[in-house]
C-alpha cells in the first residue's frame, strides 16, 4: 500500500509540472503584457502613466526577463502561496481572491456529496427494475439532465426559487452576510442558498452516474453467482448489498476522476450566471480584461483541485480493491 | 444435408439393382456433374444474405431494430437538410429587424375562426407601452386574423449568398406580421434565428468532432502501434490534459482569439479549441485497441510483407473497430455543442454577426428575461433535442458497432 502511494505522488508531481507549464504558455500567449495596455490606455485618456510604479512592478514581478526565468519566478511564488499580482485589481491576487477558494471547494464538495446520494439509490433501483416503467421514467429524466445546458436549468431554478421560497437572488448568501466574519446566522444563509447551484451543477453529473451504475450492475446481475445465491435461496436485499453491488461500486469511485472535472466546470459556468462568490466569475472577468495572472492562478488553482481528487479517488480505489495496488506493485 | 447423402448413396444402389447392364457389380462411377467444393455448404439466396453480408450492413441491419436510435437518426438527418435551405425556411431575414415589435411574445398559430375551420392564421398585435410600469403590451386582435401564407414571396435573401431569391416556406400576411417564437430586443424574429443559428451550431460539433477524430486516431494510432517510450509519453499528454477542466480552459484559450478576427476566423478557432481537448478518450481507445490486436498473426503477416505501419495501422489494424470509434465520436458531439452554447452564452464564443444557438442564449442571460420574456429561452429546445437525438442515436449505434456480438 506504501509503495503506491509513493508510486502516485511520484506519478502526480510531474503531472502537475506540466500543468503549470501549459497555464503560464497560455498566459503568455496573448500578444502584448497588462503594463503595455495599460500605459496605452492610460495616455489615450491624457492621464500621465505613473512610470515609477510600473517599472518597479515589472522588477518586481520579472516582466524584464526571459519567459523561462518568469516561468520558474511565478511556479515558485505558487508554491509558497505567492499566485501574482492581479493588475486589473492593483492588489496581490491572494488579496483579491479572499475566500473565493474555499468557497469553490465548497460548491464542489456538496456538489459531489449530493450527485453520490441521488445517483446511488436511483441507479440501483433502475438497475433492479430493469424496464419497468419507473426505470423508463428515471432514464428520461437522466438524458433531460444531461442535454439541458447548466446556466439555463440555472436561471429558471433561480427564478422560481426566489418566487417560491423567498431566496434572494444570486449569491450563495443573504446579502447581510456578505463581508461579513463567518457566524452561525451565515452558515444558515450559506445552506440555504447552496441548493439550487448544486441541484444545477450536479444535474449532468447525476445523470451520467446513474447511467454507468446501471450498466455496471445489470452486468453483474446476470452472472452466475448471482444465480448461483439466488438458487441457494439468499434474501434478495442481502444478495444485492453483498455481492453483485459491491462489484459495481469500484468505477463508482474511480468515477470521481472524470466528475470532478465536469463539476468544476459546471461550477465555473453557473457561478457566473448565479453571481456565486466563487473563482467562476473572477476568472471570466479576469479573460476579459485579459488580466491573465488572476485568470492563470485561476486555472492552476482548478487544475490543482482536479488532480488532487482524482489521486483521493484513486488511493481509495486501492483500498477498495486489492487488485490494483498488486498490479500497481508489479509494475514497478 | 440428407439430399447430399441420398445423393452419394444413389449411383451404388443402381449399380446393384441393374443386373442386366454390366457383369462387373462394382463399375467404376464418375459423376457428371462438374466439381463443386462448396456443394455441402450451399446456402439459400436467402441465408445468402444474411451470411455473407459485410459488416456495415450488418451493423445497418441491428441498428434498424433500436427504433429511437433511428427516430433520432431521422431528426438529425433533417436538421442537417434544413441548414441547406435556411434562407428559404425561414419567413424573415437573419437580421431583419421590425422596430414596431420589439419584445412581442409568441404568435399563437390559430385554424378556427369564428367558429370555422380555416387556414392557419395569426391575430395581428395592437401594441401598447404601459407608462406606469414601462412595460410593452402586446394584445392580440381577434377580429383581425392574419392568414399564414406558404410557398410565397417576402423579403429578398441571398440563397448561400450566391444568388438573389424571396421564395420562402411561409411568410407573414401582406401587411401583417408572423411572430411564431416572440421577437428579441431589437425585434428580430426569434424562429428565423433560430433556424440560422441551426446552421452554426450544427456545423461546429460536427466540426470539432472530425478535428478530434484526427488527433485521436493519429496520436492514439503512434502511441498503440509504437508502443514503448512514445506510448508513455503520449499517456503522460493524455492525462494532463485530462486533469484540466474542460470549460475553463475552453474559456481561457477563446478568451485569447484576437478581437480583431472575423467571425469566419473566429469560428474556426472555437472549432478547433473544442476538437484539441476532447480527443483524449478517443486516442485512448485507439491505442488500447492497438496493443492487443499488433500482436494478431494478421498483422505480423503484413509486417512480414513489408507494409509501412502507416498502412497497417490503418488499412490492416483501425478497419476492425472503426465502427465502435464512429459511436465513440457521435457521443462526443453533444458535449462539443454544449460546449460552444456555453462559451457564446458567456460572451466568450462566437460573436454576434455570428449567429448560434449559444449566441441567441447570450440574450437571456439575467433573470428579468425568465421574469419578462421567456420566450427568448425557446432556443434551448433546438439544444435539448439536438442533444438528445444525438446521445440515442450514439447509443444506438454503440450497440449496433459489434452486429457479431
Amino acid at each position: 500500500m506504501l509503495s503506491y502511494l509513493v508510486h502516485r505522488i511520484l506519478i502526480m508531481i510531474p503531472t502537475l509540472i506540466a500543468i503549470s507549464i501549459v497555464i503560464f504558455a497560455i498566459i503568455n500567449l496573448p500578444p502584448g503584457d497588462y503594463f503595455s495596455t495599460y500605459i496605452t490606455e492610460l495616455q489615450s485618456s491624457g492621464e500621465a502613466a505613473d512610470l515609477a510604479k510600473i517599472a518597479f512592478l515589472k522588477a518586481q514581478y520579472g516582466f524584464d526577463r526571459p519567459l523561462w526565468e518568469q516561468y520558474i519566478f511565478w511556479a515558485g511564488g505558487l508554491l509558497h502561496g505567492d499566485m501574482g499580482y492581479s493588475f486589473a485589481y492593483n492588489l496581490p491576487v491572494n488579496q483579491v481572491v479572499g475566500d473565493r477558494l474555499l468557497m469553490t471547494f465548497i460548491v464542489s464538495f456538496a456538489t459531489i456529496l449530493f450527485t453520490y446520494f441521488v445517483a446511488f439509490p436511483i441507479g440501483v433501483y433502475s438497475a433492479t427494475h430493469q424496464y419497468s416503467w419507473t426505470d423508463h421514467v428515471l432514464t428520461l429524466l437522466g438524458f433531460l439532465g444531461l442535454a439541458t445546458p447548466s446556466f439555463l436549468l440555472a436561471l429558471v431554478l433561480l427564478y422560481f426559487g426566489n418566487v417560491y421560497f423567498g431566496i434572494s437572488i444570486g449569491g450563495l448568501m443573504d446579502p447581510k452576510y456578505v463581508n461579513r466574519p463567518w457566524s452561525f446566522g451565515k452558515v444558515v444563509s450559506v445552506s440555504a442558498h447552496l441548493w439550487i447551484p448544486v441541484i444545477v451543477i450536479g444535474t449532468a453529473g447525476t445523470a451520467s452516474m446513474i447511467r454507468r451504475l446501471r450498466a455496471n450492475l445489470l452486468d453483474e446481475l446476470q452472472k452466475q453467482y448471482v444465480v448461483t445465491a439466488r438458487a441457494k435461496g439468499l434474501h434478495p436485499l442481502r444478495l444485492l448489498f453483498k455481492y453483485p453491488l459491491r462489484m459495481a461500486l469500484n468505477p463508482f469511485i474511480s468515477d470521481i476522476g472524470s466528475l470532478l472535472p465536469h463539476v468544476i466546470s459546471g461550477a465555473a459556468i453557473v457561478s457566473v450566471v448565479m453571481s456565486l462568490p466563487t473563482t467562476g466569475p473572477m476568472l471570466l472577468e479576469a479573460l476579459r480584461s485579459q488580466d491573465m495572472y488572476l485568470a492563470g492562478s485561476f486555472l492552476m488553482f482548478l487544475a490543482f483541485l482536479t488532480v488532487i481528487g482524482v489521486f483521493i479517488s484513486d488511493i481509495a480505489l486501492a483500498i477498495l480493491d486489492p487488485r490494483i495496488r498488486l498490479q500497481a506493485g508489479r509494475r514497478r | 444435408m440428407t439430399d447430399l447423402l441420398f445423393a452419394g448413396d444413389s449411383p451404388r444402389e443402381q449399380a446393384n439393382g441393374s443386373t442386366t447392364q454390366t457383369a462387373d457389380p462394382l463399375s467404376h462411377y464418375v459423376s457428371d456433374a462438374p466439381f463443386d467444393p462448396y456443394a455441402i455448404e450451399r446456402m439459400t439466396p436467402a441465408q445468402e444474405r444474411f451470411y455473407m453480408a459485410s459488416e456495415w450492413r450488418m451493423v445497418w441491419w441491428k441498428l434498424r431494430r433500436h427504433r429511437i436510435a433511428v427516430l433520432s437518426g431521422v431528426i438529425l438527418l433533417t436538421m442537417y437538410i434544413s441548414i441547406l435551405f435556411s434562407e428559404f425556411l425561414a419567413p424573415y431575414d437573419l437580421d431583419a429587424r421590425n422596430t414596431d415589435f420589439i419584445y412581442a411574445p409568441p404568435q399563437r398559430v390559430r385554424v378556427f375562426d369564428k367558429g370555422q375551420l380555416v387556414r392557419p392564421f395569426v391575430y395581428g398585435y395592437n401594441y401598447r407601452l404601459d407608462m406606469n410600469n414601462l412595460e410593452r403590451i402586446y394584445m392580440p386582435i381577434p377580429d383581425k386574423p392574419e392568414p399564414i401564407r406558404f410557398f410565397c414571396r417576402s423579403g429578398t435573401y441571398r440563397f448561400w449568398g450566391v444568388f438573389e431569391s424571396d421564395l420562402h416556406l411561409i411568410c407573414p400576411a401582406h401587411g401583417g406580421q408572423l411572430f411564431l417564437a416572440g421577437t428579441d430586443r431589437l425585434g428580430r424574429d426569434l424562429l428565423s434565428r433560430m433556424i440560422y443559428g441551426a446552421r452554426i451550431s450544427l456545423t461546429i460539433g460536427l466540426l470539432g468532432v472530425a478535428v478530434s477524430f484526427t488527433l485521436g486516431v493519429l496520436i492514439g494510432g503512434i502511441a498503440g502501434y509504437y508502443g514503448g517510450w512514445t506510448d508513455i509519453l503520449v499517456q503522460r499528454g493524455i492525462e494532463v490534459i485530462q486533469s484540466f477542466p474542460h470549460l475553463p480552459l475552453w474559456m481561457a484559450l477563446s478568451a485569447i482569439l484576437p478581437v480583431s478576427w472575423s467571425p469566419i476566423l473566429v469560428y474556426i478557432g472555437i472549432t478547433l479549441i473544442l476538437g484539441m481537448i476532447e480527443w483524449t478518450h478517443l486516442a485512448r481507445a485507439v491505442r488500447s485497441k492497438l496493443l492487443s490486436l499488433r500482436e494478431e498473426d494478421f498483422c505480423t503477416a503484413a509486417v512480414l510483407m513489408g507494409a509501412r505501419p502507416a498502412r497497417i495501422v490503418g488499412r490492416h489494424l483501425l478497419p476492425s473497430f472503426m465502427s465502435h470509434l464512429i459511436a465513440s465520436a457521435t457521443l462526443m458531439i453533444p458535449g462539443m455543442i454544449l460546449g460552444e452554447t456555453a462559451l457564446s452564452f458567456l460572451g466568450l464564443g462566437l460573436r454576434p454577426p455570428m449567429t448560434s444557438w449559444g449566441v441567441l442564449l447570450n440574450e437571456a442571460q439575467n433573470i428579468n428575461v425568465v421574469a419578462l420574456y421567456p420566450w427568448l429561452m425557446l432556443p434551448v429546445t433546438c439544444i435539448i433535442v439536438t442533444v438528445l437525438a444525438f446521445n440515442f442515436f450514439g447509443d444506438g449505434l454503440r450497440d449496433a458497432a459489434d452486429p457479431y456480438h
